[in-house]
């Protein structure tokens, strides 16, 4: 036992890298709304970066240490404390028993992530850990944290040196984002205006937004004919138009198959964005070929590598 | 049916095979075969697949392979592989036991009612056939089912109810279904089942699969009971 929930905060769950494999029964993958931020939380601990983490939701939590431990905070900048006392983001604290850790107002993104030395130890389930509380599994117990739950971690060794990002190497979390997509694979089912409308317009995210997907705000994108199609496969990132022109992305928790047409799909590394969006950010989508987002997916990929090599007990 | 599959790209991590735009036995079943064929070929990156009505997702990892690549495999092997014939392929016919009507199925009168029939041949029109699992989706292990004779399809309700209860067998148009979890939902209630379809910590996690036949057989509430007591106890 590491932790001990003394607040819950707003929304805050357990989550690795999602429950891949499982599509095809309708399981959705789950996991961090921002992958990036969660991986290198692990790293900086020197946990595998698939490892479990709190996933926090602008509201964080208050914990309390019930044993001496490490941990890391990333994602959303929201002034985490130690005993009333400021500690840097994207870096390894070390935590006494009955340190109290808690979360301020998260000023840029939307959720931040906490690992723990070792990784949290709640049960896999279909291969994860990832929390999906509309299913009701993973996490603890397949819903958010509550006042009084306990957090238990997976016992190893300390850590014997402390880690920090280059503070330029931390995402930015911009109140404008532009994302990179690739249309389709429904694309022909818009007028060409509906197209230009698309990829020219602001659109904004709603209070209709949470890990299931978003509901944006913004010019209606025309369809050519018919809002509907025989119902087929959606993965995060798609961009679904009903009829009403309103674009609706597909986030992690979302189901596996769906009935509107997919205008675009956002990119892997620009879905991490996407996740830290809260009501309010605007988003423009800019058109990106194939080839584009697989050299940004393999510079992503580089960068997680990179850090994970400097990021190594240095024995 | 198209004349040739569209391949089609889903994201950066992603190939959409489809074969139709129609809810059909032969579109689907070009689906599931292309599903089955994929599954033993080890394609380098290939990930994970998701069979729908009338496409195959294809998830894929960029960093070991490419989308023109992938699409080549894909391609080749959709051409080299026979078109499944009518007949053939008739998926395990699985066995579905359902309590209709009542407080298990509050929508059968309905259903009765806005065809001009007696409850009995509504349950007698849905357990009489046999149905194809065309896939899984809305929640995890919900079975698409179709189709149901026209004399009984529905239309959806107009506000959808907030709680359906796991186990419940619905008509939503042509389409049958099942709930495997308590979800919202707007499908016409007719019956319920005591068979649990999803469990998590099971493998596989989902009672049916896509390209299965399903088969209703109509039980009584005391027959309910007694399997539900069962299945706790499995």
């Amino acid at each position: 036992m590491i932790f001990k929930v003394l607040k819950p905060g707003l929304f805050t769950t357990v989550q690795d890298l999602g429950r891949h494999g499982y599509l095809e029964f309708g399981v959705p993958v789950s996991g961090a709304m921002d992958h990036f931020s969660l991986a290198v939380a692990n790293l900086l601990v020197e946990n595998d970066p698939n490892s479990a983490c709190l996933e926090t939701t602008l509201a964080g939590p208050e914990l309390q240490a019930l044993k001496k431990t490490e941990i890391a905070i990333t994602g959303g900048e929201c002034s985490p404390k130690i005993n009333d006392q400021n500690v840097p983001m994207w870096k390894t604290l070390s935590i006494q028993k009955d340190d109290a850790i808690c979360f301020g107002k998260m000023e840029k993104g939307c959720r931040a992530y906490m690992s723990i030395r070792g990784g949290i130890s709640t049960p896999k389930i279909l291969g994860s850990r990832s929390t999906y509380v509309r299913g009701s599994f993973g996490g603890i117990n397949g819903r958010p944290l509550r006042s009084r739950d306990v957090i238990k971690g997976f016992d190893v060794s300390p850590l014997e040196v402390e880690y920090e990002m280059p503070s330029e190497m931390a995402p930015q979390f911009p109140d404008n984002l532009v994302v990179n997509v690739i249309l389709g694979p429904q694309v022909d089912m818009f007028t060409e205006k509906g197209i230009e409308t698309f990829l020219s317009s602001q659109y904004t995210v709603t209070l209709e937004a949470d890990r299931m997907g978003y509901r944006l705000e913004g010019p209606n994108i025309e369809h050519k004919a018919k809002a509907d199609i025989i119902s087929d496969a959606l993965l995060p990132g798609a961009i679904q138009v009903p009829k009403n022109g309103k674009p609706i992305l597909i986030m992690r928790d979302a189901q596996t198959t769906g009935g509107y047409p997919k205008i675009a799909v956002v990119t892997c590394p620009d879905l991490d964005l996407v996740g830290q969006a809260k009501p309010n950010i605007r988003i423009e989508f800019a058109k990106v070929t194939i080839r584009q987002a697989h050299e940004k997916l393999q510079a992503y990929t580089k960068l997680l590598n990179t850090l994970s090599l400097t990021f190594k007990r240095k024995t | 049916m198209y004349a040739t599959p569209r391949y089609l790209p889903f994201g950066d991590c992603a190939l959409l095979v489809e074969f139709g735009d129609t809810i059909s036995p032969e579109v689907n079943r070009r689906v599931i075969a292309l599903n089955e064929t994929i599954a033993h070929a080890k394609i380098l990156g290939a990930k994970e697949t998701v069979p729908t009505y009338r496409s195959l997702l294809i998830r894929y990892d960029p960093l070991e392979t490419t989308y023109d690549r992938l699409v080549f495999q894909v391609r080749d092997i959709e051409q080299k592989s026979k078109k499944p014939s009518l007949e053939a392929v008739v998926g395990k016919v699985v066995t579905i036991p359902v309590v209709y009507g009542g407080k298990y199925g509050p929508d059968l009168s309905f259903v009765a009612q806005y065809h001009r029939l007696t409850e009995q041949q509504v349950v007698k029109l849905h357990s009489d056939r046999e149905y194809r699992v065309y896939m899984l989706g809305f929640v995890a292990g919900f079975p698409y089912l179709g189709e149901v004779a026209e004399e009984i399809a529905t239309p959806r309700l107009e506000t959808p109810r907030l709680k359906v209860p796991a186990g419940s067998v619905g008509i939503a148009e042509k389409q049958t279904g099942i709930y495997p979890c308590d979800a919202p939902g707007g499908w016409r209630i007719i019956g319920r089942t005591p068979l649990m379809l999803f469990n998590a910590h099971k493998q596989p996690p989902a009672f049916l699969k896509p390209g299965e036949t399903v088969k209703f057989k109509p039980i009584s509430e005391d027959e309910y009971e007694i399997f539900s007591e069962e299945g706790k106890q499995r």
